[in-house]
């Protein structure tokens, strides 16, 4: 059993799992870090980025300066963002079989597997991960596609001049692998080979493994993933949570019993407790709100805002915010809020009950008819003639490399009233940040990251008790800026195994049973024979057939005629030979009660020595040694056939045979 | 007895005697036993017993086997001991052969109600009454009662358990006093040798030996426990002959492993050490130092404690003590402490081993550990004999090394301190203990740099979003008191540049707080500023740093909060920050350019409109103070303000509301007189106060609460009356020798009011009237009769014994209904 693990991306996994003769792919993430290096792309003209300088090097040489723009003392690529890709080069992924997809953050790289390297599986998936990780992708292909650019950079890539290059430039990994972004074809093909599946739902693949999406608390139709077989149990974990929110709760009994349970999704923040982030999100909104100024709130569209929309309405009348409008801008947004009041199964308890009553299951409904949240494909159009300040806009990008929210920081970045309050732990906000320096709004740093924390992770693995763990390297010490705190990593006994971006554990553990089928008439002829109480054996003669992963044993062939013995045997026949077999033993020899035996049958001088794995019985006299062991028995004696036949019967008396 | 009662009691007597006649109310029976004992404290036992001799017969009764509830027999037996304290009862029911019957083999200790711990509890409660006299305990030791009462302290009732070890320690006092009393100390100190003891004693104390001998926990824990409450208790003599007798015993139990009974022992030694006649002893001081030695650092920090708030013990004992309580913070500093050698609270026995020994690895111990401690020092920390020199920068340092472990922000390098980082961060409990702590440690002061740390410690925890609620309040807490003793000097309200730097940061922090989406969060915000604006509102770097922010414009929107506790705070927040001129000018997004309401009016607003008690009340309190302190929006018209604020509070129907406004009345009226001095006010300033009291119309408020329905609304109101009245002359002052007024119709609608009718209204009143009506009602019996507690008629024991006999139906108004 092997794991590729083809991302380096702790939250955005994707690796591949050999099990039995299966190769499965566990998620499709896509690390959207790498855009962090590019210029924003503005969706109105923006004086500022577009005059900022061409970069040079140290000795004056300008041959970069229309790949590169210094901005505030850093450095970005003024070109198409491009993303890291999963390692395509570790395996050869036409061999996967399936892909199963945790979550619709995790499937993110989906086109660039599905559509470009020969796979011709299926991807499994539950119906909503599928629709909202659809608008994921439409809004990230709208998002690039709506502002073309014309130029594309690769000059920088070069490993030569890629050495040349300031930080963080200098340090990018796996530059040649980035790609730009898929398109809406691509996005349709890949999701065209996704099949849809529900909570608990078992699918066998090849007869092999059976694999079993299971709720996993962090995301509307978000599962963790069970893969086994008869004899063994492989459990994915990936991005999950306890605390209640909108999904429904995770199952952990089902993770019990696991050999081994592959662990990646946790959470990024794991100093933030998420309700604190929620208050202070609300506190900092109604601060900048009442003096005056706008909030703007760089999200993704789907997850975590319909929870900030359920505090928000709760929390706006108590704060004297009823009259502040809420916009929520993207070219899903629509979708995603209708998107989020059908998934009724998908939800936790307390909003599927709301489904037989006359009201939605998330209050935004409600805010959106009281015309308090209103929601827009961009900012053009509608948008621009509602548009009311003070407000408080919610919109993505959380790069903030492309998408509305560059206009709002365009707009809003000179005047210290506005605050920019990032929610999503994805990217590092000050990074983000770079190319809007100097800016003079108000910055909030308030990650919300419902996965999993180290505590929760050490509680579940006390309860579900897997035999091992695997997680990725970053799990298995401190963050680095906080070396001291041992409670911030994976603490489990035995250790855990970590992985790297291009690494290929073999997994600790080896397969030891497999189940055969029996064939009725086969299974009528054996006639078992009680060797202990409960325990009964049968000498079994057939013939192994497997077909499919399944094994079947069935009768043998009739035993040739002996009268055909000169006939010559063909391909055909070539069957096992079905020798008459020696009786099977069983059973141990009592050495005082052998001893007494060999007394009564003529035998003296005998000594009994003890050794470390049972007795020697010596027949001083006839020169010849019984060596007595638990699973052994050895007549040493000199070319005495008829002596040695006659101890070997008298050892025979104690066993059982059959 | 009085004679309706007398009557009643036979009939009371055959329902409790009889099994299908259950009283269904236990109170009933324990209201009847304490009525029985202050009838038999106040007269004769055996008198009662022989004018009513439906007593005896009901415990006769009670003596044979039938089937009683437990609840009657308990009963039963405890009157039996309330009776049988008198000695001459006690002989009286010991000729009947009753008592033996009650309290013997032959009574319900062999028999099936034994099961009961009512029944069980009741035996032992009537013995510990019973036993007051010499008689008393020939009886016990004649009965097998203390054999019995031995084998009740291993009882699975705790109650019983609990109860049979005190009753053992009475018994013993009752014993040991006979021998040892009537004689000097000298003469007295010779008779206590243990052989000298009576056999009673003699045989407890050998029972109490077996016990502390006995390798099973739980009976030393019980011997522990009966020398522990003997020690407390008693202060006889012969305490001193116990002690000799048991200490070596007791001090043979730190020879185990583990300790046993680890803080029962610490109980009783502590118990030891408080008792005048024990603490002599300078072998109790050398066991107290072997146990602090020998237990744990959680078993030895509640003896530390103890020891250290004793008045007197040994210096060298002291010094251990503390040690031992100083142990876990020293090894918390320890463990935080970047280079090994760095000076930490106890000299000489720093070091990675003793920390390890010191802190538990379990979590929830090490939590526990450091919580106690802190809370044990906190409450020495004031205490005149506290430990000196107390060693403040270092306790300091520990509060604060403490409270960064708990937020994570501490970077220790060892791997202890690793651990304890890993233990302690978000452990609110510790948090909680730690502020607490760090609070007391204000009054102390400390090293510069340490109160840098402190103030940024307590920062990190105002700004942190991970901060609880609870820890958020205590945080603010303890910055007031940091705050409050950074006054320099100490007379000057001025605040040290330094908490002046501090200043502006917290109003940045109590901003983004009073936006907090928890209402928690809101109130104690509220709190904070209202604390500050109180010490620090005349100061001008406060005042200036206020105005600049955001804060009174904040806190005025929160009058609108959802949640009255906020509004509540808001409205103590509005007051103070109004009487010192810092108040904003509300204007929300909502109406930015409404028409702007002086405190005053939005005050006012709430007390009239809000729809709960909590900010009415809080709006009462703030206008009685803003009355007293002279508040310029009162003063410009002060009558006014009183008549606005009396109309509103008359007619809330929060009681407290309505108090708080006689409050502001007899505030308003103390202002009027208070300037005539003690005694009675020349004519002129009373009748001008009449008058003014009318115009605001006091009176009729006044009068109104006389009949209240909510009695301390009727107290206040006289407690004003009769001070109004104290301040007017005796009637027939010359003014109103002329003619009488016509106090006819005021007194009318007083028994009106009294009757409860309140619809009347009292109408124009001439002050004359008013003191005519005054000086008629008898406000200082009626004082008297709302001091009684509401119930006092119905405690009577006459409508007791018809409430028992009601409820089965046997009085005659019932037995009319029956068919």
């Amino acid at each position: 059993m092997k794991l590729y693990c083809l991302s380096g991306h702790p939250t955005l996994p994707c690796n591949v799992l050999k099990f039995k003769s299966t190769t499965i792919m566990l998620d499709c993430g896509l690390d959207m870090t790498s855009t962090l290096n590019f210029l924003p792309l503005p969706l109105v003209q923006s004086p500022r980025l577009s005059s900022l300088p061409g970069w040079s090097l140290k000795d004056g040489n300008a041959f970069l300066d229309k790949e590169l723009k210094e901005c505030s003392g850093h450095v970005f690529v003024d070109s198409v963002p491009e993303f890291c890709l999963p390692e395509t080069e570790l395996i050869d992924l036409s061999t996967v079989d399936v892909i199963l997809i945790s979550n619709y953050h995790c499937m993110m790289a989906l086109p660039y597997i599905t559509e470009h390297t020969g796979f011709t599986g299926t991807v499994y998936a539950t119906e909503p991960t599928v629709q909202i990780g659809r608008l994921l992708m439409e809004e990230l292909v709208n998002f690039i596609e709506r502002v073309p650019k014309a130029q594309s950079a690769s000059l920088w890539k070069n490993k030569d001049i890629q050495r040349l290059l300031p930080s963080p430039l200098k340090d990018a990994v796996e530059v040649s692998t980035w790609r730009r972004c898929y398109t809406m074809q691509e996005v349709n093909s890949a999701l065209s080979k996704i099949q849809l599946v529900g909570y608990s739902q078992k699918i066998e693949l090849f007869g092999a493994v059976q694999v079993t999406p299971l709720s996993s608390g962090y995301a509307l139709g978000s599962s963790n993933w069970i893969i086994q077989s008869h004899y063994e149990k492989v459990s994915y974990v990936s991005g999950s949570s306890l605390l209640t929110t909108h999904p429904q709760p995770m199952d952990q009994a089902s993770l019990k019993n696991s050999d081994v349970l592959i662990l990646t999704g946790l959470t990024q923040i794991p100093t933030a407790n998420p309700d604190g982030m929620v208050g202070e999100f609300c506190s900092n909104l109604a601060l900048t709100v009442r003096n005056g100024g706008n909030v703007l709130v760089p999200c993704y569209p789907s997850g975590v805002i319909y929870d900030l929309l359920e505090c928000l309405y709760q929390y706006i009348d108590s704060a004297g915010l009823s009259s502040i409008p809420f916009y929520f801008i993207s070219p899903v947004a629509n979708s995603s809020l209708e998107f989020s009041q059908i998934f009724a199964e998908w939800l936790c308890h307390n909003k599927q009950t709301k489904v037989y009553l006359p009201e939605p299951p998330f209050p935004h409904a409600e805010l959106i008819q009281t015309n308090k949240l209103k929601h827009y494909p961009s900012i053009h159009g509608d948008f621009s003639n509602d548009f009311r300040q003070p407000c408080v806009v919610f919109t993505g990008h959380p790069s903030l490399r492309f998408g509305d929210v560059v206009h709002f920081m365009e707009l809003w970045g000179k005047s210290s009233l506005n605050t920019v309050i990032f929610t999503e732990p994805d990217f590092s906000y000050l990074e983000a940040l770079a190319p809007y320096q100097p800016l003079a709004m108000k910055c909030i740093y308030c990650p919300i990251d419902t996965r999993l924390n180290f505590i929760q992770v050490s509680k579940l693995l006390k309860e579900v008790q897997p035999l091992h763990v695997v997680c990725p390297e970053q799990y298995t010490q401190p963050p680095p800026a906080q070396s001291h705190r041992m409670d911030l990593m994976v603490d489990c006994q035995p250790p855990a195994m970590s992985y790297r971006r291009a690494e290929v554990l073999a997994l600790p553990f080896k397969r030891r049973y497999e189940k055969i089928e029996i064939m009725p008439e086969l299974a009528d002829s054996l006639v078992p024979m009680e060797i202990k109480p409960g325990i009964s054996l049968a000498t079994v003669s057939a013939v192994l057939h497997t077909k499919d992963n399944k094994h079947v044993l069935q009768p043998p062939p009739r035993p040739a005629q002996p009268t055909g013995g000169k006939k010559r045997k063909r391909a055909s026949d070539d069957i096992p030979d079905c020798k008459v077999l020696k009786p099977l033993l069983s059973g141990s020899i009592p050495v005082d009660q052998f001893v007494q035996t060999l007394e009564k049958h003529g035998f003296s001088d005998i000594k009994v020595e003890d050794t470390a794995k049972g007795h020697i019985v010596l027949l001083q006299e006839a020169e010849t040694l019984i060596q007595i062991e638990e699973d052994s028995t050895h007549i040493i004696c000199d070319d005495d056939e008829v002596l040695r036949v006659r101890l070997r019967d008298l050892v025979l008396k104690f066993l059982q045979k059959f | 007895m009085d004679p309706e009662c007398a009557r009643l009691l036979p009939a009371l007597c055959a329902v409790l005697a009889d099994p299908r006649q259950p009283v269904a109310d236990d109170t009933c029976l324990e209201k009847l036993l304490d009525w029985f004992k202050a009838v038999t404290d106040a007269g004769s036992s055996l008198l009662l017993l022989q004018e009513n001799p439906c007593l005896v017969e009901l415990l006769f009764h009670v003596r044979k086997p039938q089937d009683l509830s437990s609840r009657i027999l308990s009963f039963a037996l405890r009157l039996a001991g309330t009776f049988a304290a008198q000695e001459d009862c006690f002989q009286y029911l010991q000729q009947g052969e009753l008592l033996p019957g009650l309290f013997g083999e032959q009574g319900p200790l062999g028999a099936a109600a034994w099961v009961a711990p009512t029944v069980r509890s009741g035996w032992i409660q009537g013995l510990r009454s019973l036993a007051q006299h010499p008689s008393a305990l020939l009886f016990l030791a004649d009965s097998g009662a203390v054999d019995t009462i031995f084998s009740l302290q291993g009882d699975p009732s705790l109650f019983v358990a609990s109860a049979a070890g005190q009753l053992l320690v009475h018994i013993l006092d009752l014993a040991m006093r006979g021998p040892a009393e009537g004689r000097g100390p000298a003469e007295g100190r010779g008779r206590l040798q243990a052989r000298d003891w009576p056999a009673c004693a003699w045989r407890i104390v050998c029972h109490l030996e077996d016990c502390l001998c006995s390798e099973a926990a739980p009976r030393v824990t019980q011997a522990l426990h009966v020398l522990t409450t003997a020690f407390g208790h008693c202060h006889g003599l012969w305490t001193q002959g116990l002690w000799v007798q048991l200490s070596p015993l007791v001090a043979r139990l730190l020879e185990k492993d583990p300790v046993p009974a680890p803080h029962a022992l610490v109980e009783l030694l502590l118990s030891v050490a408080r008792s005048s006649v024990l603490s002599s002893d300078p072998g109790l001081w050398e066991t107290v130092a072997q146990t602090l030695s020998h237990l744990s650092p959680m078993q030895a920090g509640p003896l530390a404690a103890g020891i250290l708030k004793l008045q007197d013990c040994p210096q060298a004992l002291r010094i251990q003590a503390f040690g031992v309580l100083l142990r876990p913070l020293a090894c918390v500093l320890e463990a935080a402490a970047q280079a090994p050698g760095t000076p930490g609270l106890l000299e000489g026995a720093a070091g990675d081993q003793m920390a390890v020994d010191t802190l538990p690895p379990s979590k929830s111990v090490c939590v526990g550990l450091l919580c106690s401690t802190l809370a044990h020092l906190e409450l020495l920390q004031p205490l005149p004999q506290r430990p000196s020199p107390w060693p403040q920068a270092p306790l300091l340092a520990a509060a604060v090394t403490i409270l960064r472990f708990c937020n994570g922000s501490a970077a220790p390098s060892s791997e202890l301190g690793g651990h304890l980082c890993a233990m302690l961060v978000g452990c609110v409990r510790v948090q909680r203990a730690a502020l607490d702590f760090l609070g007391v440690l204000s009054q102390g002061l400390g090293p510069r740099e340490l109160v840098t740390q402190v103030f940024a410690v307590l920062l990190e925890y105002l700004v942190s979003p991970d901060s609880s609620p609870t820890v958020l309040k205590k945080a603010f807490q303890a910055t007031l008191r940091w705050l409050l003793g950074s006054a320099v000097p100490p007379s000057c309200c001025d605040l040290e540049p330094h908490a002046q730097l501090v200043l502006r940061e917290l109003l940045a922090v109590l901003q983004k707080r009073l936006c907090s989406p928890c209402w928690e969060v809101r109130d104690s915000g509220l709190e904070f500023l209202t604390q500050m604006t109180r010490h620090w509102g005349g100061q001008a770097t406060f005042r200036q740093a206020l105005l600049a922010s955001e804060v009174p414009k904040l806190a005025s929107q929160l009058l609108q909060d959802p949640e009255s506790y906020v509004r509540a705070s808001a409205v103590a927040a509005a007051g103070q920050l109004s009487s010192r001129g810092l108040h904003a000018a509300p204007s929300s997004p909502e109406h930015p350019a409404g028409p702007q309401k002086t405190p005053l009016e939005e005050l006012l607003l709430v007390l009239t409109t809000d729809s709960e008690g909590f900010p009415r009340r809080a709006a009462m309190r703030v206008f009685t103070e803003w009355l007293r302190d002279g508040h310029v929006a009162v003063a410009e018209d002060r009558e006014r303000f009183v008549a606005r604020v009396l109309q509103a509070a008359s007619g809330d129907l929060d009681w407290e509301v309505r108090v708080q406004g006689l409050e502001l009345a007899l505030v308003f009226l103390q202002q009027l007189l208070g300037a005539c001095g003690p005694g009675a006010a020349p004519p002129c300033a009373l009748a001008q106060a009449l008058r003014a009291l009318c115009r605001v119309q006091v009176f009729e408020f006044a009068f109104r609460s006389l009949f209240d329905c909510d009695r301390p609304v009727a107290q206040k109101s006289c407690d004003l009356l009769l001070f109004l009245r104290a301040k007017a002359a005796p009637s027939g002052s010359p003014q109103e020798a002329g003619e009488s007024p016509d106090v006819a119709p005021v007194e009318a609608a007083l028994r009106r009011w009294r009757a409860g009718e309140q619809g009347q209204p009292l109408g124009e009143l001439a002050p004359e009237a008013i003191l005519a009506v005054l000086r008629s009602l008898d406000l200082e019996a009626l004082r008297d009769t709302l001091a009684e507690s509401s119930d006092h008629v119905e405690r009577s024991p006459q409508s007791l014994l018809q409430d028992m006999l009601a409820t089965v139906g046997v009085l005659g108004d019932n037995e009319a209904d029956c068919y």
